[in-house]
């Protein structure tokens, strides 16, 4: 299979090209379920995954809470991630494992190539459709401004988790979490578990960010003290963390001066929120949304970018895997229907806004042609309220919405079609005394 | 028998004495370094610049003007010999009014004097078209086009590995405590790890300089940290400025200044602060000092990047001398002393100059010089895959297949490169990071950090929980999890 390697006057011709129908361009679940679904509605596709493994995050989230809404079972995250490969096997889905997507380019005005670097050299690839499934990135101690010393111990949640449950390792013995979000809550029970001393979860804002069930189960049942409305300002040590400054914030965020105390402690892992992974897409010309962090999507999860269609945490950071997975199928849909010559366009689309105490929706376009599925994300949290809409009659009973859990909705077509340029969406308390 | 020459410091300046010293027959060389690395001190965190040499007044810092503007010049043939990345951008000190106005006709003069070539004091219209991101509020700038960045520790990596190729032995984690005399000679250094005889001790420990040189009953200074703090911006924030830019300088700073680095990062500061003789080590970034930077650096360009777009944060400490000149001298009691200390800026600039100003001091012992017959004056760089073009890169991966495993995504370093980083002397990940970049982008190594230790410890033999950071008490992990999986 290698070529003969003392012709450096070949290398030019040597860079290989490669085609399919459709290059799914990420393995983790979003990207496996959409690449099965491809398969089974009897497209050629290619699966381009730049680890030695497929499953994305999931082999290292040991802990249970995956696939409740697709299998109505409980499963681990590596059994989750399992099942999602088996299937795309099963199913004889091409893929490429140890295969970095470095370069993403539109041609023709539909569809893309790829470059990819791999320990088989350097491919261009080709494809009508292109999904793209790349997960996202975490956070890390200096865009969310933490000052002072830069020593060993300091690392994000998902690094502390795969230096545990990939390697064996125990980050550290006395640790200070930032964020109280599902990660944070998760990898402090994990710290707890070992025998670490998890000496407090920092949270800026005035609620925990993530589920009530994880705060009682990860936080309560094992004593670690939660800090709301409050921030890490310093790190201290030279070598190793030693301790950290932590201050009380006011509404804005801001430090509280003379509320600063230091908390000694070796390691601080921060869990301060997931970016979209979408820099191949924004250098490629898709149009980012600030809200999300990830592409402008229409109903078929397009991209900006014609016949690039885009799923899982890239598109929105989900915190169910079910989600991930239902866009990765949405995805392998669209692309069939665009290969297939049967997508529909509509002349105008219509926008989804976010409205009172709503952060973003995705998609942001939608034809009203057919039902559609829209998630969206409160700002703040809310007890007995609804998801409701000025320009269609739809109200959708929500009886706690938290930050930190997706609001997912299917809207019909029958209503969407009365819609006129936008739908926005709102969340509003619930009128007391009203059914619903 | 070799004349031996014990060198405290392995810093740019440090390194570029190793380099030096390292040519001639009849020498040898040891450099003794403190921490994991070479130049983890001042060397690695300042803002690359070589400068022109128009800021400093011969009459008051004679050192300073001339071994800068000398280094300015050596370093264009060393940074092709080297193979060290550098751009000859030039740079621009921007006026906003009239007093600044006169500041820059005094620098040009000094310029000048100094023998800077190719100064110009220019105006509005030039200056939009030399940095079209410069402010539009400068009234005029002066342009020295001989000045340029440089990656400050690809350099003092590329010195200290050409020194070595040819002969030096670089000592790391190795303390330097006293220097030691005896009958008015330098007859050694006593070090955490034993003594090392010597013959001359050059002390080139940079901001701990007065204190050793104390070690050996030279005490006529003393030096005191400076700090600078900068933030650092992802290789795609815009906007790109092309030339260095300066504010008016004043007295104890050239200002907070907004570069693109050597490796093609928007990089903004450093403030100025004043610490205490005892706060030696004090790199800690704070809120108040960022701040500053942020509102000065706003001043010079249109359109700086939100600062929560920085990718990292950090802080340099300038070793600044009570009598202000770089104080490089040799002395007759005790003979055999050479003191090259107090290398404030532009002491990156004038680090080849001074190497060459210790071998002169050297040579007044009576040394003679003559270069060795098998003397490398070339170093290669470490393989840069990200800058190749696709056919080069297909090429290295079918020689070497793990060309094709991509470790740090955001700055594409492949494992080859890791491994070959670490066949050259890495033994922590911040020695990769700083010879490769993995770890250095976007994500600041969430993604790499696991994949760097298991390298790490398959290639050198060691236990995983023993990689560290940066050297003895920074290891990553602190053991195994219970079940030891
Ligand atoms: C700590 C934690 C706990 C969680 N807990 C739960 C839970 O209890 N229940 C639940 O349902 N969900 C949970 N989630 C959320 C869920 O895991 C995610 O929503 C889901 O993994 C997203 O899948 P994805 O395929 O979009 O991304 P990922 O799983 O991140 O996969 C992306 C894949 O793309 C690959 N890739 C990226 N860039 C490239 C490139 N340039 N070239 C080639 N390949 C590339 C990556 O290597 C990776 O394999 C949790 C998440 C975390 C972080
Ligand atoms: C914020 C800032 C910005 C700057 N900008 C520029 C610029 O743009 N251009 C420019 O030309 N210059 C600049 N400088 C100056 C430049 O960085 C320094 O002049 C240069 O790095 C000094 O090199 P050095 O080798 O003397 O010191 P260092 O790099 O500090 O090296 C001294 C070494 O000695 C070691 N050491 C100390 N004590 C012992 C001991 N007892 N035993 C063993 N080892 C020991 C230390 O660990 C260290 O590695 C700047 C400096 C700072 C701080």
């Amino acid at each position: 299979m290698r070529r003969s390697s003392a012709k450096p006057s070949l290398w030019v011709l040597a860079v290989r090209e490669r085609e399919a129908d459709v290059i799914v361009v990420g393995g983790g679940p979003a990207g496996l379920a959409a690449a099965s679904s491809c398969k089974e509605a009897g497209l050629e596709v290619l699966l381009v995954e730049r680890e030695g493994s497929l499953g994305g995050i999931l082999p290292q989230c040991i802990h249970t809470g995956f696939g409740i809404l697709e299998t109505k079972e409980d499963y681990t995250g590596p059994e989750f991630a399992e099942m999602l490969e088996k299937r795309a096997r099963d199913l004889g889905v091409e893929i490429l494992l140890d295969s970095y997507v470095s370069r993403l380019s539109q041609v023709g005005g539909c569809g893309a190539s790829i470059e990819v670097l791999s320990p088989r050299g350097v491919e261009t690839m080709r494809a009508s459709t292109l999904i793209f499934s790349t997960g996202c990135r975490e956070r890390n101690a200096f865009e969310i401004g933490i000052t002072g010393d830069r020593p060993a111990g300091v690392m994000t949640a998902g690094t502390a988790q795969a230096l545990m449950d990939l390697y064996g390792l125990l980050p550290g013995r006395e640790v200070v979490v930032v964020g109280s979000g599902d990660v944070g809550l998760i990898m402090s029970r994990r710290f707890a578990l070992e025998g670490a001393k998890v000496k407090a979860v920092v949270e800026i804002t005035r609620y925990p960010g993530g589920l009530t069930r994880n705060v009682v189960q990860c936080l309560e049942d094992f004593g670690i003290p939660m800090l709301l409305s409050h921030a890490v300002l310093e790190v201290r040590g030279r070598k190793r963390v030693e301790s950290v400054v932590v201050s009380e914030v006011d509404e804005k965020q801001g430090p509280v001066p003379g509320t600063e105390s230091e908390i000694e402690c070796d390691t601080l892992v921060v869990a301060a929120g997931l970016v979209p992974e979408a820099g191949l897409l924004e250098k490629a010309g898709a149009k980012i949304d600030p809200l999300t962090g990830g592409p402008f999507v229409n109903e078929f999860l397009e991209t900006s970018l014609r016949g690039v269609f885009a799923c899982g945490n890239v598109l929105v950071v989900n915190d169910l895997v079910d989600h991930a997975v239902e866009q990765g199928r949405l995805c392998a849909m669209s692309a069939k229907s665009l290969i297939e010559g049967t997508m529909r366009r509509p002349s105008a689309w219509k926008r989804a806004v976010p409205g009172e105490n709503v952060r973003f929706v995705v998609p942001h376009l939608f034809s009203g042609d057919r039902d559609t599925v829209f998630y969206s994300r409160v700002r703040s949290p809310m007890r007995d309220c609804s998801l409701s809409f000025n320009e269609i009659d739809k109200e959708v009973r929500i009886r706690a919405a938290m930050p930190a859990e997706m609001v997912r909705v299917r809207i019909e077509g029958s209503l969407l079609s009365g819609v006129g340029e936008a739908l926005t969406f709102e969340v509003r308390g619930w009128p007391k005394g009203k059914r619903g | 028998m070799p004349f031996r020459v014990a060198i405290i410091g392995a810093g740019v300046v440090g390194s570029a004495v190793a380099r030096e010293l390292s040519k001639y027959e009849g020498f040898e060389v040891h450099v003794l370094e403190k921490e994991a690395d070479v130049g983890w001190g001042a060397s690695k965190a300042n803002t690359g610049i070589l400068h022109a040499g128009y800021d400093d007044d011969p009459s008051k810092f004679p050192m300073r003007a001339r071994l800068c503007r000398a280094g300015n010049e050596l370093w264009r043939g060393l940074a092709d010999e080297l193979e060290v990345p550098v751009r000859w951008c030039g740079s621009l000190v921007l006026a906003f009014d009239e007093n600044e106005r006169r500041v820059l006709a005094e620098l040009l003069s000094r310029g000048r004097s100094n023998g800077v070539p190719g100064l110009r004091v220019v105006g509005t219209d030039l200056v939009q078209k030399l940095e079209s991101n410069a402010s539009k509020e400068a009234v005029e700038a002066l342009w020295a086009p001989t000045s340029g960045i440089i990656s400050p520790y690809e350099a003092t990596v590329a010195l200290i590995e050409n020194a070595t190729e040819n002969g030096a032995k670089l000592h790391l984690e190795t303390l330097a405590r006293r220097i030691v005399v005896k009958d008015r000679r330098v007859v050694g250094v006593e070090t955490d790890r034993g003594f090392l005889e010597a013959d001359a001790v050059v002390n080139a420990s940079g901001i701990f300089g007065d204190l050793l040189s104390g070690t050996a009953g030279i005490s006529g200074f003393r030096i005191r940290p400076r700090r600078g703090e900068y933030f650092v911006f992802d290789r795609d924030a815009e906007p790109k400025v092309g030339m260095t830019l300066f504010p008016a300088p004043r007295p104890e700073t050239k200002g907070v200044v907004v570069t693109q680095t050597a490796d093609g990062n928007l990089l903004v500061g450093p403030n100025a602060k004043d610490l205490g003789e005892k706060e030696r080590e004090s790199t800690e970034t704070t809120k108040g000092g960022l701040e500053e930077v942020w509102r000065e650096a706003s001043r010079l360009v249109v359109g700086l990047p939100p600062r929560s777009a920085a990718i990292r944060t950090f802080a340099g400490l300038r070793p600044e001398p009570d009598r202000g000149d770089f104080i490089i001298e040799a002395y007759e009691d005790p003979s055999g002393l050479v003191n090259c200390v107090g290398t404030r800026s532009p002491g990156l600039t004038s680090a080849p100059a001074i190497a060459m100003e210790v071998a002169k001091l050297l040579a007044k012992g009576g040394f003679r010089f003559a270069i060795k017959g098998k003397w490398k004056s070339r170093r290669k760089a470490m393989t840069r895959f990200r800058d190749l073009p696709s056919s080069e890169r297909d090429g290295l991966i079918s020689k070497d297949p793990s060309y094709g495993r991509i470790v740090c995504t955001c700055e594409t370093v492949t494992e080859a490169e890791i491994k070959e980083a670490i066949r050259r002397g890495a033994r922590t990940l911040d020695s990769i990071k700083f010879r490769t970049r993995a770890g250095m982008g976007r994500c600041q190594g969430s993604f790499c950090l696991a994949k760097m230790m298991v390298l790490l410890s398959r290639e050198t033999g060691t236990r995983i929980e023993d990689v560290s950071v940066k050297g003895k008490g920074s290891n990553v992990v602190l053991g195994r999890v219970r079940d030891g999986t």
